[in-house]
């Protein structure tokens, strides 16, 4: 009964680590949760891209009919168009039957019958408000040349010499422009990593309630350190929720290229992209280590929520200030103070750096802070874990898991 | 191979001291049945062998030297608490915990495999733990405690919850590994397989040892006794005899106790018997485990300061 193969023991920490790790990876790898998660996630990045896309893209061409008495003004409409950011094409027809049948049917957004100055407008159901102030400024063009005309000047010239008074604006304080698509990547970058930081810390609360619930737990510590127990798994769920960060933000960043959505010459894309990744990875060593300890505490699933409420909490505060002012006003001083903040860096410097806001230099000194914290807080999070993962049953308080055995 | 050795074992939580220095010691290739009512300390002791659980004094060596993690590797380990990943396969299941022993891949894929096919799961290999009944659970469980051919074996209950097959495997996997030099160490409350199994009990009471020694020692009374069955009058018999007492007497069958432990001690007395009327039944008294057990744990223990 005894024929198994005995290996000489020498199992190292780095291979008991790599050992937990891996089971980590292939359970959830091999999860249909995770991957239909995963999967949801990445088609909400890229859907929501080409919706945005869709919305906020260059409206299309505009017809607009004209009878050969008014076929006179279409240069000056689609002129008109150009200038206040409108597609106006000209489209001559025969009659104004012919014009009224385009209106009616949809092909041409209105009609103008009549002569030039004396024009009807013809439309289905109402005028576009944007439209009325262009057709009016047309008619009233029209007027002034004739009026130019009567007086025996050249509208032209005049028109030219108007042309040129323009406002000369000196601020003293210019606010620099804000895009839509900087405050599309700074929202989205605090979107994702606040998505996936809390997403995998708490699947390795979860997990680590799973095992003490399971009771397998004591199997496993009776083989290796609690220490490599808890390594092992934040790494893995680490590794999983880097390969979803990659995901998403490949899609991201794939869908604001492909879109057009971004303009790359006024957003550093993969400077961004890069960033997100290291904010996650130094984001989720402390958040996953934090609740790790805490969720060592407790014995059984329903009682996981109660002991890492105050973590999401405390992720839910940096994560709404960031997607509101943060986006609003990246230079305000509360963003700026929070993008150094332990805890509160890893979701609001990647929005201020989305928004080109952030120098390489604060980026890097707020990355040292976070990352000298680690140290500590994995060890304190091992001394709660190592003492509190093996009592079952009634909830461990904080100070006994810190203090004794 | 060597013993492993619980010296002194000190225990408490808050208030309440679970071991009292206890000590007990499972001699190499030598089943130890540890037994004692709830609570008396039985898990907290294992629990202490496996580094589950920090003692507040005494220490446990394998070999004469304090149990490093290493050698707690080569320990084969049930907790009471039964635990498996529920929604992990049975089959990966084996081979994690075998590769967290020491072993590599091949010869924890070969381990699981054959201790599957002992324990009679390998047809549930690919399921899932969770979609097992409690019995196959529990013949997992017994295989993730001896897939890595342990050197000592350490289980809580292995017994619980096993039908009869099982309870024969699992026997027969004992004395197997026992035979090849392995000390065992097993907890039940079944006394009677304990006392078919076991060389030696230890019996814990309120988190102290209160009898130890092999099955022999114990079952034998300090002076020998003899139960007489024949001889009507209620015990009157006995009375002419030197050194004897009557310990119980109940119609015609008589138990007595003997002053002298030297053999042959018993010949007085049964000339007496046969002197008194017909003998139909003559023999020495042993107690059983059960009432050994009765016994030893029915007497209130003095309070410790």
């Amino acid at each position: 009964m005894s024929g198994t193969v005995t290996t000489p023991d020498r199992l190292g920490a780095g291979a008991t680590i790599r050992l937990v790790a891996g089971r980590e990876i292939t359970t959830r790898l091999r999860s249909k949760s995770f991957r239909l998660i995963t999967g949801l996630l990445l088609l909400l990045v890229v859907g929501g891209g080409v919706a945005l896309h869709l919305a906020t893209a260059s409206p299309s061409t505009k017809q607009i009919a004209l009878v050969p008495g008014t076929a006179a003004l279409g240069p000056a409409l689609e002129a008109a168009g150009t200038a206040s950011g409108q597609h106006l094409s000209a489209v001559p027809v025969a009659d104004d039957a012919a014009a009224r049948a385009k209106v009616q049917d949809g092909t041409a957004a209105l009609a103008l019958t009549g002569t030039p100055a004396q024009f009807a407008v013809v439309v289905k159901t109402r005028l576009d408000p944007s439209l009325t102030a262009l057709l009016t400024e047309v008619r009233r063009q029209a007027a002034l040349s004739a009026a130019i005309t009567q007086l025996g000047g050249d509208p032209a010239a005049v028109a030219k010499q108007v042309a040129g008074a323009t406002l000369d604006v000196q601020a003293l304080q210019p606010t620099p422009e804000r895009d839509a698509a900087q405050i599309i990547a700074g929202s989205l970058a605090g979107i994702l990593l606040f998505i996936a930081l809390q997403t995998g810390a708490q699947l390795v609360a979860q997990g680590v309630v799973e095992e003490k619930s399971s009771r397998v737990v004591e199997l496993l510590l009776a083989a290796i350190r609690p220490w490599q127990l808890m390594a092992g798994k934040v790494i893995g769920i680490g590794v999983i929720g880097l390969i979803q960060v990659v995901v998403l933000v490949a899609g991201a960043a794939g869908t604001a290229t492909a879109t057009g959505l971004v303009d790359p010459s006024k957003i550093g894309l993969g400077a961004t992209a890069a960033w997100a990744l290291v904010w996650f990875v130094v984001g989720f060593a402390g958040y996953a280590v934090v609740l790790a300890a805490l969720a060592a505490l407790v014995s059984r699933q329903e009682d996981v929520g109660s002991v890492t409420a105050p973590v999401v909490m405390l992720m839910v505060v940096p994560y709404m200030l960031g997607i509101t002012l943060g986006v609003q006003d990246p230079t305000s001083p509360v963003i700026v103070w929070l993008s150094f903040v332990p805890f509160a860096s890893p979701i609001v410097m990647p929005i201020r750096v989305a928004m080109g806001t952030a120098p390489t230099w604060e980026v890097l000194v707020s990355l040292a802070i976070s990352t000298a914290l680690i140290p500590v807080l994995v060890w304190g999070a091992g001394r709660i874990y190592s003492n509190a993962v093996v009592r079952m049953g009634a909830r461990v308080r904080l100070r006994d898991a810190l203090h004794s055995v | 191979m060597p013993d492993l050795e619980l010296d002194r074992l000190d225990k408490s939580y808050g208030e309440l001291r679970a071991l009292r220095e206890l000590s007990l010691t499972a001699h190499a290739g030598e089943i130890l049945g540890f037994v004692g009512s709830n609570g008396a300390g039985k898990t907290t002791a294992m629990r202490i062998v496996m580094g589950v659980l920090a003692s507040d004094g005494g220490q446990v060596r394998w070999d004469g030297r304090p149990l490093d993690l290493a050698a707690r590797r080569r320990i084969g380990y049930m907790p009471e608490e039964r635990g498996l990943y529920p929604r992990m396969r049975v089959g990966e299941q084996l081979e994690y915990l075998a590769r967290l022993h020491g072993l590599d891949q091949p010869a924890a894929r070969a381990a699981a495999g054959e201790w599957m096919e002992i324990l009679g799961v390998s047809a549930r290999r690919d399921d899932e733990v969770q979609k097992l009944s409690l019995g196959n659970q529990q013949r997992v469980q017994l295989a993730a405690a001896l897939l890595h051919t342990p050197d000592v074996l350490v289980l809580d209950e292995p017994f619980s919850g096993l039908d009869p097959v099982a309870v024969d495997v699992m026997s027969g996997v004992l004395r197997e590994r026992s035979r090849a030099g392995v000390p065992v160490l097993f907890s039940s409350h079944q006394l009677d397989l304990v006392e078919r199994l076991c060389d030696s009990v230890g019996i814990v009471k309120d988190g102290a040892m209160v009898a130890v020694g092999s099955i022999e020692q114990l079952r034998a009374y300090e002076r020998p006794r003899w139960l007489v069955d024949g001889p009507p009058g209620g015990g009157a018999w006995v009375d002419g005899v030197p050194g004897v007492h009557v310990v119980q007497a109940d119609g015609t069958r008589t138990v007595v106790e003997l002053d002298s432990t030297a053999a042959g001690a018993e010949q007085p007395l049964l000339q007496a018997a046969l002197a008194a009327g017909a003998v139909r039944e003559f023999g020495p008294v042993r107690p059983s485990l059960v009432e050994l057990y009765r016994d030893v744990v029915s007497v209130p223990t003095e309070v410790a300061a």
